[in-house]
């Protein structure tokens, strides 16, 4: 069940990341050229490698509180604020995430950008490159971290980087099924349960860490994961109760 | 040193993010669970209830200051801080 949970949590929070990647992507080489884009997504996937190689085995090597205490706690405060976001936008109070607009807000700066009409664009477009390699580099920087916490508090490094490929193959194939921005992935929803499952974890292990004793063991993380849902969804539900309030009050 | 700011600043919002109380009140919280498993304490509920109780004071600012945005007209450029990109 353990396993499961962690597999299913780190390939959620690397499904939401690699999906905003892909959108830079598809909006630099829908619009100036696929080579270009492309050789961007290689460097800075091989930038990642290296990264990943250079950081991962170190976590091993520390002692299995102190991780889960100090990993624990940097993933309830990560966690807390996706699933901040995910509840203000699920209350109404912030506007939903929308690929469509970023696809189109990146296509505009493309065309915008420095060689952007066909005819004067070199062989090599550095901007295209640099555009591609930043967005899937940074994105991918936070999915690097997302495997590493997960797998490193585990012991299990193996398996949150299989979650995270099983996520790049899956948003991939979207992608080039699709060819235009994920907006048809209900996002909110993703990084809701997402928001859930991190907090959730960040709780159990930060508990295990501070030298906490749970009742029923790991168990007890699906109790956690069930009180974060029910506080989750309460909060929504007050907040859309109140933001009719206001409408009626205001109008 | 403008790209290490640069470096640091992204590591800031992407764990910190938009509420820094949030992550003050974790800090506040595992600390006072710490201490209360190794004084022989039931430290379990402290954590999850804390958890629970810091989000909702978050969000409830969140709320109340959308709110005022809706009733009162907005007297400078700040505006709401929730429409702000954040």
């Amino acid at each position: 069940m353990h396993t499961f949970l962690l597999f299913a949590a780190a390939f959620g929070a690397s499904t939401v990341e690699m999906v905003e990647a892909l959108t830079i992507v598809l909006a630099v080489a829908v619009t100036r050229g696929w080579r270009s884009a492309a050789a961007g997504v290689v460097a800075a996937l091989a930038g990642l490698a290296v990264i990943v190689a250079a950081f991962g085995p170190a976590l091993a090597s520390l002692p299995i509180s102190t991780l889960r205490l100090a990993v624990g706690t940097i993933l309830l405060v990560f966690g807390l604020q996706w699933l901040r976001k995910a509840i203000l936008r699920a209350g109404g109070l912030k506007a939903l995430h929308d690929e469509d607009a970023i696809f189109a807000a990146e296509v505009g700066l493309m065309r915008a950008g420095p060689g952007g009409s066909t005819s004067d664009r070199p062989a090599h477009d550095w901007y295209a490159f640099t555009v591609a390699f930043k967005g899937v580099f940074l994105e991918g920087l936070e999915v690097a971290f997302i495997v590493v916490t997960f797998g490193g508090t585990q012991h299990n490094v193996g398996l949150a980087a299989a979650a995270a490929a099983a996520a790049l193959v899956v948003v991939s194939l979207v992608g080039v099924v699709v060819h235009a921005p994920l907006s048809r992935v209900p996002e909110n929803t993703l990084k809701f349960a997402v928001g859930v499952m991190l907090s959730s974890f960040g709780i159990f292990w930060a508990g295990e860490g501070a030298g906490v004793s749970w009742p029923g063991s790991d168990a007890s993380l699906l109790g956690v994961i069930a009180f974060v849902l029910v506080c989750s969804f309460g909060l929504v539900a007050l907040l859309r109760r109140s933001g009719r309030t206001t409408r009626i009050a205001v109008a | 040193m403008r790209r290490l700011s640069q470096f640091g600043r992204f590591w800031y919002d992407f764990v910190v993010g938009d509420d820094w109380t949030i992550a003050v009140a974790v800090v506040v919280i595992v600390s006072i669970t710490y201490v209360a498993a190794h004084a022989g304490a039931g430290a379990w509920p402290i954590l999850p209830i804390g958890v629970a109780a810091a989000l909702s004071v978050s969000i409830g600012r969140a709320a109340s200051s959308h709110r005022r945005d809706l009733t009162e007209p907005p007297a400078t450029d700040a505006g709401n801080p929730i429409e702000q990109g954040r």
